[in-house]
């Protein structure tokens, strides 16, 4: 009786966008006399972090600091039409409106600007401190809550841009499945060292190396926070989650957490996570989606992980304790 | 901790943004750890109703009788609900972007697909109430052969259970979603060897903390609020319009707040019906599930089947790979179908094949409906296609990266889907991967980049 150690490899590629397009997203942009610009939309934050990212990336745009956006979205009367959040879409295609929101934005209040400092949009600049000034003459500036005022009673101006986003639909051919499914690829690379009880045929993931290439991260520590949490999603789905743990016989469903086990904080192992940025052509500011795919490579790195501690080849998920019992049973068989 | 991104790779622009690539803080961190962000369940209202399901006991039966007279006795219920009530029972979710056909009621008419679909839905002043009318109704079931399997689903004499007259989801004309690339047949004769083998994967719950649900507010307007944790809210809301028959404009959602989604919040079940108990009795009424509900009658992440077979030549070079792989719709299409046909466009992974041959399924058995979920097609799909690449590097005693860097798909490849490739990156994953575990790989594979086809490979 002895405790295995192994070490299993997995690398995956996940598409960004509703697969074969159609999906628009749109945003709308204004300021208030506060000098704060509000971004109406109807996306839903699930937790990955979209009310973050989004004024991120509008005050990217805008050119001005992030304290001076805010987010009012998931209300069908006063926010413009988005698809959804799913299929790793929310970042890249809201991303993409807020984008073309925040340029026609900003185009107004750099108008705006050239009236109250005498000078051309285009000889007008922003370093995301809140100001707007003179490229070439720094001291001629002016902040932008001042900027808004006079935009709003002085020049009768409004300070509000309108964006959309939408990847056209194509539909595949049938015969052949050509198509065109997605806006960009991410990638990733899980390597997963585990221990093998082979008296209980327990598995222990020991440590997760998590590589990603995701295109531009917007916000490293929710990137983090989705490849660590996926990561352990992908650890629960590989060891183990089953609703019909004698699938496909339909009389042990779960009615709780009791009885649908999955894994706890002593069970989360140490983890080491690594991202490389290869922007993206079509993401914004670069960016692909990261939503889904991070709970994806672990499960293969894990199982084969057990299969170099053990000699166990597991074909079935999950890979439950019985399950590799009977494996190591057939053999010494 | 660690610096999370390395710039030695794809060294580029990027330092003259101020914002993106900080790590603002999460807008709504402080709400969740304080316990002040408001769910949609946090909306207490003094007259709301509560709905609670009488379900199916049967895999497949003929109704015979439907009796609701004993739910109406209860004390506090005020209105059940059957088909009848449904103005436009019959629909898919997918219907919005064209999926047809309409397969699914939103209560049954004359028949039940699964143990645990909804019968009649019972509307009360409290949920113990609810609970004890839906309780209450009768039901007389015709047993139908149950088909529990997808294989057997597909064998031929297997009982046809859907009304359009296959088990499976017919494609243009196709049993399958198909890719046809190359020339598999051929290859395998030609490769040094050919692999074949078959994993499974079972049904996953999406486990979210917040259960699935929604409240629904009548307004003085006469239009229904609805209060939702619905991933997506147009979608809930043209879906809601379609059954419960328009005007849209009458309809409003608000959400965005969601305690765990995962993709099991996008099957829109719960506020069609909601909406129609708002209007029958002019009052809020609340459909939220319980956890039990959650894990036994709200869509799980399909079970699958996926049988890869692979040509290889003695140096490592994948020629052809054929999958034949089944996913599991469970009782009605929902979203299956469009995963799918994901699953098809992403074989045969991300290695460069010249050869690729793809039949998916989306197969109907006599089981709870499944839903989208995290990596839609894709998660079990790479469970697959990663354990085979274990394989074939351990038959042919190869090192498994390198394995991989040698069938690693790059900038300028055709796709199985004939689509070019651009912004790979898997080459560079696979590198960084090995730096970082102390993995030794031969120089030609360090060599290797994305963006250029000189070196290993083709």
């Amino acid at each position: 009786m002895s405790v295995l150690h192994g070490r299993g490899y997995a690398a995956v590629n996940y598409p960004t966008g509703m697969n074969l397009g159609g999906d628009p997203s749109q945003a709308l942009i204004h300021a208030t006399t506060t000098g704060t610009f509000v971004i109406a939309l109807s996306s839903t934050d699930l937790g990955q972090g979209l009310k973050t990212v989004i004024p991120q990336i509008a005050a990217e745009t805008l050119g001005l600091p992030v304290e001076y956006i805010l987010l009012d979205t998931a209300d069908t009367d006063t926010g413009p039409h988005c698809m959804g959040t799913f299929a790793s879409r929310a970042t890249h295609r809201v991303g993409n409106a807020v984008i073309m929101a925040a340029r026609e934005a900003r185009q107004a209040m750099l108008e705006v600007a050239a009236l109250e400092l005498g000078a051309e949009p285009e000889e007008l600049a922003t370093d995301g401190s809140g100001f707007v000034f003179v490229e070439d003459d720094p001291e001629r500036r002016i902040f932008i809550v001042d900027l808004a005022l006079a935009a709003h009673f002085k020049h009768g101006r409004t300070l509000s841009g309108r964006g959309i986003f939408l990847k056209e639909h194509h539909d595949p051919v049938p015969e052949t499945g050509e198509m065109d499914p997605d806006s960009c690829q991410a990638h990733a690379c899980t390597v997963a060292d585990v221990e093998v009880d082979d008296e209980t045929g327990e598995v222990t993931v020991l440590k997760l190396f998590n590589v990603y290439e995701l295109g531009r991260v917007i916000n490293p520590a929710l990137v983090r926070q989705q490849i660590e949490g996926g990561a352990y999603m992908g650890m629960a789905h590989a060891l183990y989650e089953t609703t019909e743990p004698y699938y496909p016989k339909r009389d042990h469903l779960p009615s709780n957490f009791g009885e649908y086990v999955l894994p706890g904080p002593a069970e989360a192992p140490e983890m080491e996570s690594v991202v490389i940025e290869r922007p993206s052509s079509t993401g914004p500011y670069g960016a692909k989606g990261i939503g889904e795919m991070t709970a994806n490579s672990p499960i293969a790195a894990i199982g084969n992980a057990i299969y170099d501690a053990c000699g166990v080849r597991l074909t079935t998920r999950p890979f439950t304790p019985e399950r590799v019992l009977r494996g190591l049973d057939a053999l010494k068989s | 901790m660690t610096e999370l991104i390395d710039h030695d790779y794809f060294a580029g622009d990027g330092d003259d943004l101020h914002v993106v690539g900080t790590s603002v803080t999460r807008a709504d961190a402080l709400g969740h750890v304080t316990g002040r962000t408001q769910f949609f369940e946090d909306l207490l209202l003094a007259d709301c109703l509560h709905l609670k399901m009488h379900r199916s006991e049967r895999h497949h039966a003929l109704l015979k009788r439907v009796d609701v007279s004993g739910a109406l006795e209860v004390p506090g219920v005020v209105r059940v609900l059957t088909h009848e009530d449904v103005p436009e029972n019959w629909y898919t979710v997918l219907r919005l972007i064209g999926v047809e056909p309409n397969d699914q009621p939103v209560l049954p008419e004359d028949r039940v697909l699964w143990r645990g679909e909804p019968i009649v839905a019972v509307v009360a002043e409290t949920e113990a109430s609810a609970l004890e009318g839906a309780a209450r109704v009768e039901v007389e079931y015709e047993d139908l052969p149950a088909v529990l399997t997808m294989e057997e689903a597909l064998t031929e004499d297997a009982p046809i259970i859907k009304p359009h007259g296959a088990n499976c989801f017919i494609y243009e004309g196709h049993p399958c979603r198909r890719i046809r690339f190359g020339n598999v047949e051929h290859a395998f004769a030609q490769a040094d060897h050919v692999f074949e083998w078959r994993y499974e994967s079972e049904p996953i719950e999406h486990a979210p903390v917040e259960t699935t649900g929604c409240i629904v507010v009548p307004q003085p307007n006469g239009r229904l609020k609805i209060h939702s944790n619905t991933q997506a809210a147009f979608f809930t809301l043209d879906n809601t319009a379609l059954i419960i028959g328009g005007p849209f404009n009458r309809l409003q959602l608000v959400g965005g707040t969601v305690g765990g989604g995962f993709g099991g919040k996008v099957d829109v079940i719960v506020e069609p019906i909601a909406c129609l108990a708002a209007l029958a009795t002019n009052r809020p009424v609340e459909y939220v599930y319980s956890r039990l509900e959650e894990m036994q009658v709200s869509s799980t992440r399909s079970a699958e089947i996926f049988v890869v077979k692979d040509g290889v030549m003695a140096d490592g070079r994948i020629v052809a790979r054929k999958v034949t792989c089944y996913m599991e719709a469970g009782a009605y299409t929902g979203h299956t179908t469009y995963g799918v046909t994901k699953c098809a466009a992403h074989m045969p992974g991300p290695y460069s094949i010249p050869n690729v041959w793809v039949d998916a399924y989306c197969v109907y058995t006599n089981r709870t409906p499944t839903g989208p979920m995290r990596g839609f097609g894709v998660t079990n799909a790479d469970f697959a296609l990663e354990t085979q690449m274990d394989r074939i590097a351990r038959a042919l005693e190869m090192d498994p990266l390198e394995l991989r860097l040698k069938n690693a798909y790059r900038d300028g490849d055709l796709k199985a889907h004939r689509k070019v490739a651009e912004g790979a990156a898997l080459v560079e994953v696979i590198q960084r991967a090995a730096e970082l575990t102390g993995h030794e790989l031969a120089e030609e594979y360090e060599r290797m980049s994305s963006l250029t086809h000189a070196g290993v490979g083709v």
